[in-house]
């Protein structure tokens, strides 16, 4: 009770939220909130440490990019097309990965990645370094013009939370507690009778599609979609956004998306706006040495203690 | 009929004056945002001096128009278009940033491009080079000023191919700015009767250009277009020297060479290069008092980008004074019908497209014993009329010429 209660506050904060602050940092915030939320389904709940979900957030920016721009889709088909190819990269990759496990499953992914980065370099739809640009915001479900921030805040906002509740009802459903089972002992699941490759692949694809449908999400804010989405470094980033806010925490991921893309925002026309990566590096070590559960598992742990 | 005229002109007139009185710059700030590559590969050709420059501009205004003070914002885009369209939407949507300024790397000029669309904010290019910027990828309010790949084709591509050189093999930055040079180069290059023998990609920013040097040297081709700028160029350089490429009988052609570049190679490795330049410190009275200026703030003679983003800076705020208003397209088309005289450009003119049309000059980097001392790097053998360089308004494709 208590914590949809905390739900219930997050989601009024959230609706009264850009009448206060920048709606399109919100919005970047809200994509990268799901991104991560989505990398830890299969990291917090399925103890898969994916290398590559950068390849599905870019991904589909860039799929939904060119079915934004070139096809003239409406926003909502270009986004699920989107997160469907993702989803479908998942497949791709997943039914590969999921063969091993530990350092060898997080090498896979990486090296899957890489080639897709490369793909997405040399082909002619994305523009290469240059991007692909000038995508159309267009409107929601024919009516609503995105072109307003505040119009298309509240629709990122709607297809996050879609996102956010699909994951918690996924965490909590006997598919989720099966995953659970899974990662704290896999043998163990898999003398129960269980599925296991079945299982892990469902939520590889599952995570996976989420990622895209946040970064064609983003494309469609920025109306840009770039290399960067597609890098590697990003896949290093959710796993440090999700960290830092708390591994196999349903709220954790969003939070520490919120700490990072907050800090890099406002480093980047400091006086430390060369040294963001450095700083997010010293964050990263303190988080592991001092605060392994993230900030709300830490929280968590403190609120138990308490009561 | 005249009399009628007379009254009509003059009303006209005291609408104007009415306007002008009643126009007035907003939130009392006039801001400038500029964004640059502080730490990557045109760091040296832009970068911090560029900021420097801006701020040369902004003091000879005292800092201020009348009430309104003059602010600049500055921001490192890392050359990545997503970085600069972030902030320069963030900028124009909260902070009150009434102008673009610089935008150094093709791929972020025009994703600038698209947020100052939107926004209708005037956009001064100066360090980014691709001749689309004034055409196909133009925007009403996107202003080009120091050079572009058509200009830097006809230079140097013309004075090569004039020279002999008619078999080329070119190494090309991958990204739009690669792109419009090796076109423009092989237009020129081919109307001139030459032929280009191949090209090859090499991502941007490189490092190692030892598998690219190799393929330039086995295509046989008389000269090695480089494509590319800044540190790339600088590194290709020094990649062909070890790989003995000019010793084996080639000849290099670096299409866009800064003053910066030939500091960082030396005068023993860039001897006898031909380069196109928009600027050069030590050509008329004007350019060294203010290079000599520029000098002292950073310690390095300006190149064409810093240059260029002062005189860019400075025209716009001139605009602004004599109109005392920051709307723009009020001040846009006070930019146009004033011509840019200034140490960069005399006699500049600001087209429609967004081309600003000055003289650039085709320079060769002197030998050793040529030169008295440090900067003193150039000899300044033609001057290319700006129509020659940019081409003229009806050769332009901006569809809102």
């Amino acid at each position: 009770m208590k914590t949809s209660a905390g739900y219930l506050l997050a989601l009024a904060a959230l609706l009264v939220a850009p009448l206060a602050f920048y709606p399109i940092l919100l919005m970047k915030l809200l994509c990268f909130a799901l991104f991560a939320s989505a990398f830890n389904l299969i990291l917090g709940f399925g103890g898969l440490l994916s290398f590559g979900h950068a390849a599905f957030f870019g991904g589909a920016a860039y799929f939904t990019g060119h079915a934004l721009k070139v096809w003239g889709l409406p926003t909502e088909m270009g986004i699920l097309f989107g997160a469907g190819l993702a989803g479908l990269m998942g497949l791709a990759i997943g039914q590969l990965a999921i063969r091993r496990q530990g350092i060898y499953f997080a090498m896979i992914t990486l090296a899957m990645a890489q080639m897709a980065y490369f793909f997405f370099v040399s082909s002619p739809f994305t523009g290469g370094e240059n991007g692909l640009q000038g995508i159309p915001r267009g409107k929601a479900l024919g009516v609503f013009d995105l072109q307003d921030d505040l119009t298309m805040y509240y629709f990122v906002l709607a297809i996050c939370v879609a996102g956010f509740l699909l994951i918690v009802r996924t965490v909590h459903s006997p598919f989720g507690q099966v995953l659970a089972a899974i990662r704290d002992n896999e043998n163990r699941a898999r003398s129960l009778g269980y599925d296991v490759e079945r299982y892990k692949l469902l939520a590889f694809v599952l995570s996976a599609t989420l990622a895209g449908a946040a970064g064609a999400t983003k494309s469609v804010v920025f109306q840009l979609a770039s290399l960067s989405d597609a890098h590697w470094h990003m896949s290093g980033e959710v796993v440090l956004m999700t960290l830092l806010g708390g591994l196999g925490t349903l709220a954790g991921p969003a939070v520490g998306s919120a700490v990072i893309v907050t800090l890099q925002n406002k480093l980047a026309t400091g006086v430390l706006a060369a040294w963001v990566p450095v700083v997010l590096g010293v964050i990263f070590v303190a988080c592991v040495l001092t605060f392994r559960r993230g900030i709300v598992g830490e929280l968590r742990a403190i609120w138990r203690k308490s009561f | 009929m005249s009399v009628l005229k007379k009254v009509l002109y003059g009303a006209s007139a005291l609408a104007l004056m009415s306007g002008m009185a009643s126009a007035e710059i907003s939130g009392g700030v006039v801001k400038i945002g500029l964004l640059t590559d502080m730490s990557g590969a045109y760091s040296d050709v832009a970068g911090e001096g560029t900021i420097v420059a801006a701020q040369m501009a902004i003091d000879e205004f005292g800092g201020a128009i009348g009430d309104a003070k003059i602010e600049l914002v500055s921001a490192d885009h890392q050359n990545k278009a997503d970085i600069a369209a972030n902030t320069a939407r963030e900028w124009g949507d909260t902070a009150g940033v009434d102008a673009y300024a610089e935008l150094v790397t093709t791929s972020v000029a025009m994703a600038v491009f698209e947020v100052a669309k939107q926004q209708n904010k005037i956009t001064l290019v100066s360090g980014a080079a691709s001749s689309p910027l004034t055409n196909d990828a133009c925007i009403p309010t996107g202003l080009h000023w120091t050079y572009n790949t058509r200009a830097l084709a006809v230079g140097t591509g013309g004075a090569v191919v004039k020279e002999g050189g008619d078999s080329w093999f070119f190494l090309t930055a991958d990204y739009a700015f690669g792109d419009a040079l090796q076109k423009d180069v092989t237009a020129v290059v081919e109307a001139a009767g030459g032929q280009v023998v191949g090209s090859v990609k090499h991502p941007f920013p490189a490092s190692d250009f030892s598998s690219f040097i190799l393929q330039a040297q086995a295509s046989g081709a008389k000269i090695v277009g480089l494509a590319n700028a800044g540190a790339d160029t600088i590194n290709a350089i020094k990649a062909a020297k070890e790989f003995g490429l000019v010793a084996g009988g080639q000849k290099i052609a670096g299409l866009l060479v800064f003053l910066s570049d030939i500091h960082a190679l030396g005068l023993d490795t860039a001897q006898g290069m031909q380069m196109t330049v928009s600027f050069y410190w030590d050509r008329d009275d004007a350019s060294r008092a203010w290079s000599q200026k520029f000098f002292e703030k950073t310690g390095k003679m300006p190149t064409g980008v810093q240059a260029g983003t002062y005189s860019a800076v400075r025209h716009y705020l001139q605009a602004i004074k004599d109109t005392g208003s920051d709307d723009t397209d009020t001040v846009l088309a006070k930019m146009r019908e004033t011509p840019v005289n200034d140490a960069f450009a005399q006699g500049g003119v600001l087209r429609t497209d967004g081309r600003m049309v000055h003289d650039m000059f085709l320079a060769e980097v002197k030998k050793p014993e040529e030169s008295t001392g440090p900067w003193d790097y150039l000899k300044v053998i033609r001057t290319i009329p700006g129509e020659e360089a940019f081409g003229t308004l009806e050769e332009s494709t901006c569809p809102t010429k």
